[in-house]
């Protein structure tokens, strides 16, 4: 059986990788943003996992308005980071597995999701950044899987959608007959605004909210409507679906290792934090 | 289908905002690759031309208006890729829409975090 050890919820802002490209991680304006993945280093250097599930939005890489799927997922050996327009450095390939995409595709129609499957898919700074934050040296050991939500057109789906995704992944995820050890990101966030008069809106309070509630009480964020969350949290603020479909695919025993707030990172209210997941039978022993 | 929210100084791109933009997001997705970027920058109206922008879409490019491009159908997403072209971060066309100059857009994202 697979081992769900964990979730790792992060900012993407592309500016991480124009900071990175500078050697700017010490630099007043980012250090507490880079510093805390001091604690993510050290997770990943005990747990050693295998597999990361990425869960993030395509900004207009993969995906064009010609086809907008909702929910995808990437079905391939080697997904390519690329070009974006805007000149941060282009990331070496990542390794797919193909063989779990296709399980968890299966599973999630089964659970009546009707996600749309990739063979090719091109991953963004979305996918890119977070890994190369964990991994700095970009020799990467895990094998991945590009999950996105769609955040560009509306009708977007709804935190509660969201939710019920990550726990349809989680549940994937617990039947994979593999013996890899298994982490889930959620990338995006936290408040952003980019268009409009409003734009440079960051609300710190909800912000601070998510970062609780996202650890003991994630149903509680279901229960906003995106208008809402648009309102509390700008327009991009809606990236709080990828950080809740990831929470909602740690069925376990949840545990917070790391929290890290910093206001600003670019135009976002940066955020980090890592989950540790006790497997549901180990969570059960221990009740 | 529009969505409209009324959520102030906040666009939300609808089914509206997707059909009437299509044209621009279309030409602006193409920005990903740098031999488009530099085949806009050659020649900025015959680029256009090839992506049938209409004409408010041509004045809004040739503006470089963040808040006109969007009054055209434009979403930020793809427009960052054209800002992109001009070196412009989400910082510059944040100043840009807010009337703010750069210097008071960046304290005013500061002392929120305050």
């Amino acid at each position: 059986m697979a081992n769900v050890i964990g979730g790792l919820a992060t900012s993407h802002v592309p500016s991480i990788g124009g900071a990175i490209a500078k050697g700017l991680q010490q630099d007043p304006y980012w250090k507490p943003f880079f510093d805390a993945f001091d604690s993510i280093h050290a997770f990943l250097e005990r747990e050693k996992p295998d597999v990361a599930v990425v869960i993030y939005n395509d900004h207009g890489l993969s995906h064009f308005l010609d086809k907008m799927p909702t929910f995808a997922i990437g079905a391939a050996e080697e997904y390519k980071n690329a070009d974006e327009g805007w000149g941060i450095p282009v990331l070496p390939a990542f390794p797919g597995h193909a063989a779990l995409s296709w399980h968890i595709i299966e599973s999630l129609v089964n659970d009546e999701f009707d996600i749309t499957s990739c063979q090719e898919h091109l991953v963004d700074h979305a996918f890119s950044l977070p890994l190369k934050l964990m991994y700095p040296d970009a020799k990467w050991p895990v094998r991945t899987v590009p999950i996105t939500i769609n955040s560009v057109q509306h009708p977007l789906p709804s935190a509660l959608r969201c939710w019920k995704l990550g726990q349809a992944i989680g549940r994937a995820l617990e039947s994979w007959p593999g013996a890899e050890k298994i982490v889930v990101l959620g990338t995006g966030g936290l408040s952003h605004q980019l268009d409009g008069t409003r734009a440079g809106f960051i609300n710190k309070d909800f912000d601070l909210l998510c970062l609780d509630k996202i650890v003991n009480d994630p149903v509680a964020l279901t229960k906003y409507s995106n208008k809402e969350i648009i309102e509390l949290a700008g327009s991009q603020g809606v990236e709080l679906m990828c950080w809740i479909a990831m929470r909602g695919a740690l069925q376990g025993r949840v545990s917070q290792l790391h929290s890290t707030y910093h206001v600003p990172i670019s135009n976002t209210g940066g955020a980090v934090l890592l989950l540790e997941n006790a497997p549901r039978a180990q969570a059960m022993a221990a009740e | 289908m529009s969505t409209s929210w009324n959520i102030p100084g906040t666009p939300v791109f609808g089914g509206d905002e997707a059909r009437k933009g299509y044209a621009l997001n279309k030409m602006c997705f193409s920005f990903n690759d740098k031999a488009n970027r530099d085949a806009f920058k050659a020649d900025e109206d015959g680029y256009m031309a090839k992506y049938n922008l209409t004409d408010e879409q041509k004045a809004a490019i040739g503006s470089r208006n963040v808040l006109q491009l969007i009054a055209a159908g434009g979403n930020v997403y793809y427009l960052a890729k054209f800002a992109g072209i001009f070196g412009l971060s989400v910082q510059d066309i944040g100043a840009q829409q807010t009337g703010l100059s750069l210097d008071d857009f960046k304290a005013h994202l500061v002392t929120q975090g305050q």
